[in-house]
């Protein structure tokens, strides 16, 4: 028998017209709540690509102003008077330490956090695990400021011995050569920024890490895999591009540091190869040291060497989600 | 390549909780041994002991004896990790890398091992896909990963992984509980094939299955809830299916459990 002749009986007569759903005409079916919710929402979002232009236009309108007066090349003066008339300026030296130092740290900050990180999620009694992790939260609760005087008062002085002992055996490589003058440079830069962001990249590795599917940590260790071959194969795959993130974070940070790397470097306007010998200072480092003695004029420059920062670390973001989107197909969270 | 498991007085803890106690049974070599038995009455549990993989669960002991041959996996000098290159196990869920491509998926176990040449990673890659039934639907894409497979295929990809590195034993956890009724009809073809090689034990539910793929049924039960699980009976499949020695199987089988 065909199923629709019982589906689809006349309406009986008495049936009473059927009541209208829509009872506001055409502004359709949108209750106050949905609509004050989406206004907050949407307007959360323009509000933030509005600051962020007025940010950028603020910027380059400053910087503008100074640029053209500038007499030395903006990109590759060793110099900063921008004071005087004509002004004479250029970031070379800012963009040079404010990387390199921020190359350092990462170089420490990482492997050390993956490492907390794995320890913590994966090694460690949930106990002894838990308070790991606090105490790298105590960490990032240090306000920069006493970094910088725990590293100027603390590490500095006690940086010669290594210092020195680097000298002794990889001052070949240049890099590591050393005068004899104060820590107070590239190296120590760097290892304070390590220390800084050493929390922000553990917390999220170890976010990324604990999420790891058991399922293919259990197909590793049915194959005969021991426990580092486990996170080889299944863990660290599958947090890479939390990692990345997490290290993305970390970066910004380090290049925007400004108090702690104000009060440990003694900046100097020349590049040295070596991390161990002065030269260098940072984008941000430079503008806390500048402002407070700068003309109108100065400040513009220092504002042009701001807009610079904004750019490396924008592209510095947008190459971390390049990589991540590179190897989409191959995510962990294709599982 | 197949060896006999002799499991004597075997009892298995999460922690203080019994989770199965006093199982002793002989699975033969180169035989299919399914496992069956309501939820939580330790089938998997017992699977997982029999490669050292009840352990990792925190909390997770074992007490008896499990020979392999005549090797004892729980002897005090034998490493959990060499026994589970010998014992394969493919679980409920496919469980590919989702990191790795197909070929490597297949190759992970060989490259743990160590124990391989170069140019013949290939050879096994291609022979344990084909063993797997796999080669002629991934043969073109060996590069693309694991996880754009379909479920069914994921599941021959997995145990593909498990038999390259040509274990003795081949424990699978309910593996077609989570795949439509074609891939399930692949898998069991399959099951039948490997069972040349191999020494097989399956947990499943579905009695069907049991019936079709093994040659013989263990039948575990527990009282009550919260009590340790028991193995009832162990016999050949046709036997337990039309003529059980023991009564709660004959209930369980025609559905007049509980």
């Amino acid at each position: 028998m065909d199923i629709s002749t019982k589906t689809t009986a006349p309406p009986a007569p008495t049936d009473p017209p059927t009541p209208s759903l829509d009872k506001r005409g055409a502004r359709g079916a949108t209750r106050p709540g949905d609509r004050i919710f989406l206004g907050l929402s949407r307007g959360s979002g323009i509000l933030l690509l509005v600051i962020m232009a007025a940010i950028a236009a603020f910027l380059t309108y400053r910087a503008s102003m100074v640029l053209s007066k500038n007499d030395g090349n903006f990109l590759t003066t060793f110099e900063w008077n921008a004071n005087a008339t004509p002004p004479v300026f250029g970031i070379a030296v800012l963009a040079f330490g404010t990387i390199v130092s921020s190359v350092v740290a990462m170089a420490i900050a990482v492997p050390v956090a993956v490492g907390i990180a794995l320890f913590i999620t994966h090694y460690a009694p949930k106990k002894l695990g838990g308070t790991i992790a606090y105490v790298v939260d105590l960490l990032a609760a240090v306000p920069s400021i006493v970094y910088g005087l725990w590293g100027a008062l603390f590490l500095v002085p006690h940086l010669t011995g290594f210092y020195s002992w680097l000298d002794d055996y990889f001052g070949w490589t240049g890099i590591f050569e050393w005068q004899g003058g104060a820590p107070r440079t590239l190296l120590a830069v760097g290892i304070l920024l390590a220390i800084m962001i050493l929390p922000i990249i553990t917390n999220v590795s170890r976010e990324v890490f604990r999420q790891a599917p058991l399922m293919h940590q259990e197909a590793a260790l049915a194959l005969g895999a021991t426990r580092w071959e486990v996170i080889r194969m299944s863990v660290i795959p599958f947090g890479r591009s939390g990692v990345i993130s997490a290290s993305m974070l970390g970066l910004g940070r380090a290049l925007g540091e400004t108090m702690a790397v104000a009060t440990v470097l003694s900046p100097s306007f020349e590049i040295n190869a070596s991390l161990l010998d002065p030269g260098g200072g940072t984008f941000a480092q430079n503008i806390a040291a500048k402002f407070s003695e700068a003309t109108e004029q100065g400040r513009d420059a220092l504002i042009a060497s701001g807009l610079v920062l904004f750019i490396i670390t924008l592209v510095v973001n947008g190459a971390a989600r390049a990589i991540i989107a590179r190897r989409k197909e191959y995510s962990g969270a294709n599982a | 390549m197949a060896k006999r498991i002799d499991v004597s007085g075997l009892t298995a803890y999460y922690g203080s909780h019994k989770a199965i106690e006093d199982i002793s049974m002989t699975v033969e070599p180169r035989s299919v041994t399914a496992f069956i038995g309501p939820s939580g009455c330790g089938k998997s549990t017992f699977l997982r002991t029999l490669n050292r993989m009840h352990e990792v669960t925190p909390g997770g002991r074992v007490e008896g004896k499990v020979l392999l041959d005549d090797e004892d996996l729980y002897g005090t000098h034998v490493d959990p990790v060499a026994v589970r290159r010998t014992v394969g196990m493919v679980f409920q869920r496919p469980n590919p890398f989702p990191t790795m491509s197909i070929f490597d998926n297949v190759a992970a176990g060989l490259r743990l091992n160590g124990s391989y040449k170069k140019s013949e990673l290939g050879d096994v890659v291609e022979k344990s896909l084909k063993g797997a039934n796999l080669w002629n639907e991934v043969k073109d894409r060996l590069n693309k990963p694991g996880s754009g497979l379909s479920g069914g295929q994921q599941q021959r990809l997995c145990i593909a992984r498990a038999i390259a590195v040509e274990p003795q034993v081949l424990l699978m956890d309910e593996p077609c509980s989570a795949l439509d009724p074609i891939s399930t009809l692949a898998i069991e073809d399959l099951i039948g094939e490997l069972k040349e090689r191999f020494t097989i034990v399956i947990v499943t539910h579905n009695m069907q299955q049991a019936a079709r793929v093994s040659d013989r049924t263990a039948f575990f039960n527990l009282s009550a809830v919260g009590q340790p699980g028991k193995l009832v009976e162990i016999d050949e499949t046709e036997r337990i299916f039309s003529n059980p020695s023991v009564q709660a199987t004959e209930d369980y089988i025609s559905g007049r459990f509980g």
